[in-house]
């Protein structure tokens, strides 16, 4: 792609990561990825929704946790892939690093809206209104506008491996402040309301209910795994294209 | 050392010859004192109890209006480039950066306050517990504007951009600021938002200087 | 299907939900794959052909 990525390293991982060679290997890891998460969303659904029973304290609502927990999970898991691939950004310069980061940023900002929206449908019948602003919800909730600013500055940026660099910089210094606010909102949240509710992850979970929930969080992370390999891969695929059709005009301009 | 002195008293002369700066960040400022109340109702003791949180929002969003100002002038003329290549190094440039947005940003807006304070009728001692967290908040808000407005520099629309990167971040001072200075709180509480405002201050001016400089030198690489 | 008790609205609406935003991403990240692969292969037919 750029000229850093022509240039084979002798260290295996650039190797791996190079964008000829990471297109031959991510090519075999989408049909089983595939399988596996539909493997795992079929089990996954017959558990949520037959195989389980309702929850002596929620009832039938328990099973919208388990749409629930696992998009939770992916939100924060996307930000930490985004926080590595910036520092390989910055620190190693590997064009793969960036193309990693930009395709993981809708991933995220998708699966933290499916977070609110299914928190919501569920503290709407547990406790009583649509919007509780407990930390957890908070704090998912401006975790999106994050990935909002992140993506609306990968977009205004017409030089995409100028604009990697720069949403770098955005994705640690949001790296460093998402503890930052996390830890104020739960400190807001003491203030103004005592959490009495109930903690879904407690460690009173009945075997029952974590049998669907690790399964759904494992589909829903090979999912992203395989939507993650697949963006990047068309990221690649959309880079070389985007050169060739500069040499085409380049070429056109010449000739008249 | 002298170098950066001459800098900065360059920043705050240009600063000052564009006054209409000031005058747009004032009138803005102001307008909010004026809209906020006015769709509340003249409820005075409704008033007063928002108060807090509506002059910090108030200064928060005042304080990202002139935000693409930090580098784009210097961008634009090239300065910017010819301080890469001197001895003092961006990191410094933008540690003066960060000290002439503050004394021409969220100074005014703290100096005002007293203005908005009547506006919203809260009492004396509240004014002055919000006075006192917008004086020790607003420079982690001026460090995370000086990072948004380096991150921005070479767009066209960075103005636009900014702000929204900005606010999210934002949001842990303006629990601790407003935390502080709201009068239905303990003691306790209150001490432990304003020593949780100051450590954040410091530690994001410490840090938003290099943050800012690293931006800088890869959007112009 | 089974009885969900009386909050199944809220029950079906957020699987609805998440299974319209998971399905809506899944068809768009393929629409792209394939887009994009075909745009370079129309592009670097034409090179071809152009040399």
């Amino acid at each position: 792609m750029t000229d850093q990525g022509e240039t084979i390293s002798t260290n295996w991982f650039s190797q791996l990561a190079h964008p000829g060679f990471f297109m031959r290997w991510s090519a075999y890891l989408i049909w089983p990825l595939a399988l596996i998460s539909a493997v795992l969303f079929a089990v996954g659904l017959w558990f949520a929704l037959f195989h389980s029973p309702a929850d002596y304290q929620m009832g039938e609502t328990v099973r919208i946790m388990y749409v629930h927990v696992p998009n939770a999970w992916l939100s924060q898991f996307c930000y930490g892939i985004m926080a590595v691939s910036a520092v390989g950004t910055l620190v190693w310069r590997h064009p793969m690093a960036d193309v990693s980061m930009k395709a993981a940023a809708p991933l995220g900002a998708a699966f933290t809206a499916m977070a609110l929206v299914s928190g919501a449908l569920w503290g709407r019948p547990t406790w009583g209104t649509f919007w509780e602003w407990d930390g957890r919800m908070t704090s998912t909730l401006i975790l999106f506008l994050i990935y909002l600013g992140l993506i609306a500055l990968w977009r205004t940026f017409e030089d995409q491996l100028r604009a990697a660099k720069v949403v770098a910089v955005l994705t640690l210094v949001g790296a460093v402040n998402i503890p930052i606010i996390k830890f104020s909102v739960d400190w807001w949240n003491t203030l103004h309301q005592p959490s009495t509710f109930f903690r879904a992850d407690g460690p009173k979970a009945p075997a029952s209910i974590i049998t669907p929930l690790l399964t759904m969080t494992l589909a829903f992370t090979v999912l992203f795994l395989l939507l993650h390999v697949l963006r990047m891969r068309t990221e690649v695929t959309k880079r070389k294209a985007d050169r060739l059709e500069h040499l085409k005009i380049a070429r056109q301009q010449k000739a008249s | 050392m002298q170098a950066l002195w001459a800098l900065l008293i360059r920043d705050l002369k240009s600063a000052s010859r564009a006054g209409g700066s000031l005058t747009t960040l004032i009138a803005f400022y102001l307008s909010l004192g004026v809209i906020l109340p006015i769709a509340i109702g003249p409820d005075k003791p409704l008033l007063a109890s928002l108060g807090p949180a509506l002059i910090w929002t108030g200064v928060l969003l005042s304080s990202l209006l002139g935000l693409d100002r930090i580098f784009v002038a210097d961008h634009d003329d090239g300065s910017l480039t010819a301080f890469r290549h001197t001895r003092l190094g961006l990191s410094a440039i933008s540690f003066v950066k960060l000290i002439v947005h503050w004394l021409t940003t969220a100074l005014p807006l703290i100096v005002l306050t007293p203005v908005m304070g009547v506006l919203f009728s809260i009492d004396l001692d509240t004014l002055f517990a919000v006075m006192l967290t917008l004086l020790l908040g607003t420079p982690a808000i001026t460090a995370l504007s000086l990072v948004a407005a380096a991150l921005s520099v070479s767009l066209k629309r960075g103005a636009v951009i900014a702000p929204i990167l900005v606010m999210p971040l934002a949001i842990p001072a303006v629990i601790f600021g407003v935390g502080a200075a709201k009068p239905v709180l303990g003691a306790g509480q209150a001490e432990t938002a304003l020593l949780f405002l100051s450590a954040m201050s410091l530690v994001f001016v410490a840090f938003a200087p290099f943050a800012a400089a690293l931006a800088l030198r890869v959007s112009q690489e | 299907m089974i009885d969900l008790g009386p909050h199944a609205t809220y029950i079906i609406a957020a699987y609805s939900f998440v299974f319209i935003v998971t399905v809506g991403l899944i068809a768009v990240t393929v629409s792209n794959v394939t887009r994009q692969a075909r745009r370079l292969e129309r592009l670097e037919a034409e090179r071809k052909s152009g040399a």
